[in-house]
């Protein structure tokens, strides 16, 4: 691999080139496009063709940075840090992999869902929007520039909002919940700007190789310091950080069945990429504010969500919101591997993002389809249901397990690992022992709460009104893509995790800053 | 933090202190309304108090508009250019975007009001609150679920 080391002048030769730009680009026009055709027929196709070339170049770019170094795409020609940057590197085209394979994954089974629950004649504007969205989040991880981070992060939650409101069809409470986000969620992504423009004025630059340079050169002062508390805050608000956590349960539980698979799977997993790339590549750990952020800060929230969350998701009679639920216990163990600061702890905490991701859209996939067949999520309309459809609920126990962290499935590794992490850490400071026990409890709360599922969906007597019948098999082949996934990383570990340990020295590197080794996509 | 209190250091930082004033007005706002369409603009005021700080942070002392400097013939001014101490034009540029996403925001808010004003008949939200409790309690009653299956 001809490694170049400044590329001074836009030098894209051909198509290939241009893949990080691509990866954002393709779904972006498709938007519009399919508002223009306005064709109801027409929205799914297009959607779902241009994220399946969205997952095929994340997948070339994975190949070319998976084993360390990135990919510099100035738009325009503009050389950074004066031009808008896209950098990939391993973590950001992990990132990038994950939101673009849930998206292909689950827009074939949103088409059943989404034709139940939506009415047809916002169809296309649906599609429209979910492009958007998933432009958006996309954006958000491929971009090297601050700001736009912030132009992303705002196009991916404006989308979120209206995808969210979307299921007052079913239930008038989907407006409220929308509404609620879109006030969360505007006074979060406001403070990141305030933090980026505070960053801005101790700097003068917006470039997050080139921020990284100059943080490191002239030091922490006060508005350093304080671009990076409203950073943390603004993105932890999107990441559902324990206390900023409220919009989530009522968000994913009126939202209909696809968006809530989408949004739970991805949209907290690019914030909380742009978290670790604030704390780890444009500051650093070493700066003692940032350090003491994740261990007095982030540890014990994480350690809270882990346990609150859990415990309220025992006590739900839904089974979206008790999902819910769990997903923002599982933000706190993502969290917790960050705090963990260690090699082995980001591992984990990035292994858990994919693996929660691809877990988490296969329970709420299931929970999708018991809503279709039952027509609700309520424990109990959804009784028995195991019974007449064991194919569609096999998998709904693969992903239950696999949020449990049962040896043989993905969960497991990432889980392991992460305790792990806890115990390497307990040599210096004993207090990680407590964390690392905490890991397990947490996890027999997970226990329970998922044989909650079991016991409603299988020793259950079912209700003799609804036919027995498998989900449609537009529905059933995504689920059991997912659910195969969750086994094959759980038990063919090693290539996941090459990527994801890859993924987490590039963070612990710090910034390459503008004079890393670039990879030369093109010509070898 | 020595000189907070002294007027020189006050009057230098007046936009900073007027940018907090504005910021924690439109914050309380969006706190303490239920109406939704005060919240709304509370949450207007909020987002321009950051409009003012970045169109702040960009004036250098004594600069002109970041505008080309023209001589008689209305050409641009190679000299006086070169001399010529300017504002920093791109936390303008920066913010334009974050105001159009303002507006996008504010937009859809109005619009969800809309919605909820019809499906709720109100735009209050203590009288929200109490519907949606009451058709949770309704959703308890009917889907009652003890653990009976976990004990």
């Amino acid at each position: 691999m001809a490694s170049v080391a400044h590329i001074a002048e836009h030098s894209a030769r051909d198509l290939i080139d241009h893949l990080p730009l691509l990866q954002v680009l393709v779904p972006f026009c498709t938007a519009p496009i399919i508002v223009l055709f306005g064709n109801r027929s027409l929205a799914w196709p297009l959607a779902f063709i241009s994220s399946v070339i969205s997952l095929i170049i994340s997948v070339l770019l994975i190949i070319s940075v998976r084993e360390g170094g990135y990919i510099s795409y100035t738009l325009g020609g503009w050389a950074p840090p004066l031009g808008i940057e896209y950098r990939i590197d391993a973590t950001n085209a992990f990132v990038l992999m994950l939101i673009s394979t849930i998206s292909s994954v689950v827009l074939p089974f949103a088409y059943t869902s989404i034709n139940d629950e939506i009415r047809s004649r916002d169809h296309s504007l649906f599609y429209a929007c979910w492009m958007l969205c998933f432009t958006g989040l996309l954006g958000m991880v491929a971009t090297g520039d601050v700001f736009n981070v912030f132009v992303f992060l705002e196009i991916s939650s404006l989308s979120t909002y209206v995808l969210i409101a979307q299921g007052a069809s079913k239930d008038r409470r989907a407006l409220t919940a929308a509404f609620d986000y879109l006030i969360m969620g505007t006074i979060g992504a406001t403070f990141f700007v305030i933090g980026l423009g505070m960053l801005y004025m101790a700097t003068g630059t917006l470039n997050m190789a080139d921020l990284a340079d100059r943080i490191a050169d002239q030091g922490a002062n006060r508005t350093i310091r304080s671009g990076f508390a409203f950073i943390i805050v603004g993105m932890g608000l999107k990441v559902a950080m324990f206390p900023l956590h409220l919009w989530l349960p009522k968000a994913y539980t009126f939202a209909p069945s696809a968006v809530t698979v989408f949004l739970s799977a991805t949209a907290t997993k690019a914030a909380l990429y742009v978290v670790m790339r604030f704390i780890f590549s444009i500051y650093h750990p070493d700066f003692s504010f940032a350090k003491n952020t994740l261990e007095i800060i982030f540890l014990p929230l994480a350690i809270i969500a882990m346990f609150s969350a859990s415990f309220v998701a025992v006590f739900q009679i839904n089974l979206k919101k008790m999902l819910a639920y769990s997903s923002i216990a599982q933000v706190g163990y993502m969290l917790l591997g960050i705090a963990i600061l260690s090699e082995a702890g980001l591992t984990a905490s990035l292994l858990h993002m994919f693996n929660h991701g691809f877990a988490k859209a296969l329970l709420f996939m299931g929970a999708g389809v018991l809503v279709l067949k039952a027509g609700g999520s309520f424990y109990t309309q959804i009784s028995g249901m195991g019974r007449k459809m064991p194919i569609t609920s096999g998998a709904i126990v693969i992903g239950g397990l696999s949020l449990i962290g049962v040896p043989g499935t993905a969960g497991f590794l990432s889980k392991w690992l992460l305790v792990q992490a806890a115990f390497e850490r307990s040599s210096d400071n004993s207090l990680f022992l407590i964390v690392a026990l905490s890991i397990v409890l947490s996890s027999l709360l997970a226990v329970i709460y998922v044989w909650r599922i079991f016991e409603v969906l299988f020793l259950r007597e079912a209700d003799k009104s609804i036919p027995s019948s498998e989900a449609p098999i537009m529905m059933l082949i995504p689920m059991w893509i997912l659910a195969g996934s969750c086994i094959w990383f759980g038990i063919s570990t090693d290539l996941l995790y090459d990527v994801a340990n890859q993924a987490a020295l590039n963070l612990l590197d710090g910034s390459m800053g503008m004079s890393g080794s670039i990879l030369d996509l093109g010509v070898k | 933090m020595g000189n907070f209190f002294e007027f020189e250091f006050l009057a230098g930082h007046i936009h900073y202190l007027l940018f907090i004033i504005l910021m924690m007005t439109g914050l309380f706002i969006v706190v303490d309304k239920t109406n939704l369409v005060k919240k709304i603009i509370g949450l207007n005021i909020f987002q321009v108090s950051v409009f003012m700080f970045y169109v702040s942070i960009g004036k250098v002392t004594g600069g002109t508009p970041p505008i080309f400097p023209m001589d008689s013939n209305y050409h641009v001014d190679q000299a006086a250019m070169q001399s010529n101490l300017y504002s920093n034009p791109l936390p303008h540029v920066l913010i334009l975007t974050a105001i159009v996403v303002g507006i996008a925001t504010t937009s859809l808010g109005l619009a969800l009001i809309v919605r909820i004003r019809e499906s709720f008949n109100t735009i209050d939200e203590e009288d929200i609150l109490q519907i949606e409790q009451k058709m949770t309690r309704e959703d308890n009653q009917k889907y009652k679920d003890d653990l009976k299956g976990m004990l």
